[in-house]
């Protein structure tokens, strides 16, 4: 038992450490954007977005999708991942934040993101994440905070940081019956029930603000906002597998969790790979040039690695064969793994929808009538992208573990 | 699964579903109340006196570039921001023969793609002559327009600048009459982070109702299509014209002779 606690706890020290690192690295980032604006930036005119609205649609996927698995607890009442719903609400949260500051520093003009709110044009599926998202994020902190209440209550008078945190969220609650815990609970359940469309919604909708735009062909499919609201789930799921076989005691206490999990993922998985297969299909077999340029690039352009390599093989087969390998499959490790893998993976996927979908000339031959580096269809993100975008998985991380930290004993 | 644990019946399952269903329906027709112009009709025809656009005879230009020229004058872009461009394509199998320049300005769509993806509606179409214009001081600068035109034709500004009109130069001080705004270039301040197009360079009609051609060639004509007798009519009526990308239905006011 002990040997086992010493495993968690240096899995738990690989964590810190990786968090603190990728902090650290963002602070360039950050100092360039906030005093350089978007000139270190390499995206230009053409590939107008890149690396950051990447990261954007990764963090809500992982978001949508750590949101819906709670809501297997809290309003299928799924007992087997009650244990994870927790974890996984905040999860939702912390990858929500972590997408609203990706998106928020791609803004032109960071200090004007109120306009949203105070001009929406609801013609525009931006305008409506907006709103989905104040919306999803003040439902999940009430639902985070009718969830715990009673352990604010409870752990009131713990000593330490603990104790006085608790006492803080607790707003002054004192009510530790029964009864009112019942009440939390059913709040709870009005609240994740309303949360399962928005989540949808959401996901969905993050696809659909791709798919409506009908001057990019690589994006105009009906399928894309289902493609989004599948991989949401799938990389929700395949983080949750590797959070609970790290956090919250990880693999002494949550060996089934992680089965389960692993169970779950796989039948999204295949879903998510039947759909790409599909979309990839009805372009390539429709033969327009212009709308199978984009799978060219993905398939066969400068960065076929990211797609065969990285969301292929790192992120589809080697899960996909350690997800169903019956001797694999069982092995909590391995299927922990395979969820790392996954959730790495759909960072891939997301690229591979973003900078594809832009990298064509519009119009021939635009690229060769100005020599600018901002008109060009090749990009690679500059060191300013990466780092930020590192730095905010960084902050991300630290505020996981930090509020990890002071989540209730499960065995209370 | 164990037999004891059974979760939840099916009548549960489907009492969930249903208010699932209904509070998402309850979510949408909320929001489309709160949003009363959802439906509504953008463009009123009364309003309408001016339908400007451009005819471009590509067979008289000689890729010459004096409109990027005149552009960058007159509005006075930084680098990597170009109102208009002109692309050449050399014609399959003759290589020496001229090629086919094409000068692209915005299209000022009947139907434009980018207006209605503006999350906060930053850019519109005008409602009396039909140019479609960026509100520099509402953009965020979140480029979505940008990749929902299928002309290219919206351009960031990254806050870049010519090394001879660096920024403290006296260059630098002459303002760009973009809008009648006569902004001066500074760091980090409108239009620098905006995305910007062309305006049809209409801080020049509202006054004078004419355009300065720099064309050597004669290839452009600009005009108002409502204006039976203009140029740009006339020129439409008598030759053989195409559009760019017809199939999406933007409605371009920029036709190409052939």
């Amino acid at each position: 038992m002990s040997a086992e606690i010493k495993k968690m706890s240096v899995l738990k020290k690989i964590f810190w450490f990786i968090a603190i690192i990728a902090f650290i690295c963002g602070i360039y980032g950050w100092y360039s954007r906030l005093f350089y604006g978007h000139k270190d930036a390499h995206y230009g005119n053409i590939i107008t977005w890149g690396l950051w609205v990447a990261a954007y649609i990764y963090f809500t996927g992982l978001s949508a999708g750590s949101f819906l698995v709670s809501s297997l607890v809290y309003v299928f009442n799924f007992k087997k991942f009650e244990k994870i719903g927790k974890v996984a609400l905040f999860t939702a949260f912390v990858t929500l934040l972590m997408a609203l500051l990706s998106i928020w520093a791609d803004l032109g003009h960071m200090l004007r993101a109120w306009h949203v709110m105070v001009y929406p044009n609801y013609k525009s599926p931006m305008a409506w994440m907006i709103t989905l998202y104040t919306v999803y994020m003040l439902l999940i902190i009430a639902e985070i905070y009718f969830v715990m209440r009673y352990d604010f209550v409870i752990g009131k008078n713990t000593q330490g940081l603990k104790g006085k945190l608790y006492k803080f969220f607790s707003f002054g609650s004192n009510n530790a019956s029964d009864e009112r815990r019942k009440k939390d609970l059913r709040i709870v359940k009005f609240l994740a029930t309303l949360g399962i469309p928005i989540a949808i919604m959401f996901s969905g909708g993050v696809g659909a603000l791709f798919g409506i735009v009908a001057a990019r062909p690589h994006w105009h499919s009906g399928l894309f906002p289902i493609l989004f609201l599948l991989s949401a789930l799938v990389s929700g799921g395949a983080l949750l597998t590797l959070i609970a076989s790290v956090f919250q005691k990880g693999l002494n206490k949550n060996k089934e969790i992680v089965l389960e999990l692993g169970r779950l993922v796989l039948v999204l998985l295949l879903i998510d790979v039947l759909f790409q297969v599909s979309e990839f299909l009805i372009t390539y077999l429709g033969g327009i040039p212009g709308h199978i340029a984009g799978w060219d690039l993905v398939v066969k352009g400068p960065y076929a690695w990211v797609f065969w390599g990285w969301q292929g093989f790192i992120g589809t087969v080697i899960p996909i064969f350690l997800l169903a390998f019956h001797k694999t499959r069982k092995s909590p490790i391995w299927v922990a793994i395979a969820g790392l893998l996954i959730a790495a993976g759909i960072f891939g996927l997301r690229l591979n929808i973003v900078i594809p979908g832009l990298a064509i000339e519009e119009i021939h031959g635009l690229t060769n009538a100005i020599f600018s580096n901002r008109v060009t269809i090749q990009y690679f993100p500059s060191i300013s992208e990466w780092s930020l975008t590192i730095g905010i998985i960084g902050f991300g991380m630290i505020l996981f573990g930090f509020a990890e930290k002071f989540l209730p004993d499960y065995d209370e | 699964m164990n037999k004891n644990e059974k979760i939840i019946t099916r009548r549960e399952f489907l009492a969930n579903l249903a208010k699932i269903g209904a509070t998402g329906l309850a979510t949408y027709v909320g929001s489309a109340i709160l949003s009363k112009d959802l439906f509504a009709n953008e463009s009123n025809k009364e309003d309408r006196k001016h339908h400007y656009g451009m005819v471009i005879d590509v067979k008289r230009c000689v890729g010459c570039r004096a409109c990027v020229l005149a552009c960058k004058a007159e509005n006075k872009t930084p680098p990597g921001v170009y109102y208009t461009v002109v692309v050449d394509q050399v014609l399959d199998n003759r290589p020496n023969d001229k090629p086919i320049f094409m000068t692209k300005p915005c299209f000022h769509c009947e139907n434009p793609p980018c207006t209605d993806v503006c999350p906060v509606s930053a850019t519109f179409k005008r409602k009396t002559d039909g140019i479609v214009v960026v509100d520099y001081d509402r953009c965020i600068g979140c480029r979505y327009c940008m990749t929902a035109c299928p002309y290219s034709a919206r351009w960031f500004d990254f806050g870049e600048n010519y090394p001879a009109i660096e920024e403290k130069t006296a260059w630098a001080q002459v303002p760009s009459p973009e809008y009648k705004e006569f902004r001066i270039r500074k760091k980090d301040e409108s239009p620098v982070g905006n995305v910007r197009k062309c305006t049809f360079c209409m801080h020049l009609q509202d006054e004078k109702g004419e355009y300065d051609k720099t064309c050597t060639g004669f290839a452009i004509h600009f005009g108002d299509f409502n204006d039976p007798n203009s140029e740009v009519s006339v020129l439409l009526r008598e030759r053989q014209y195409i559009r760019l990308k017809e199939e999406l239905g933007t409605n371009p006011s920029v036709y190409y002779l052939i």
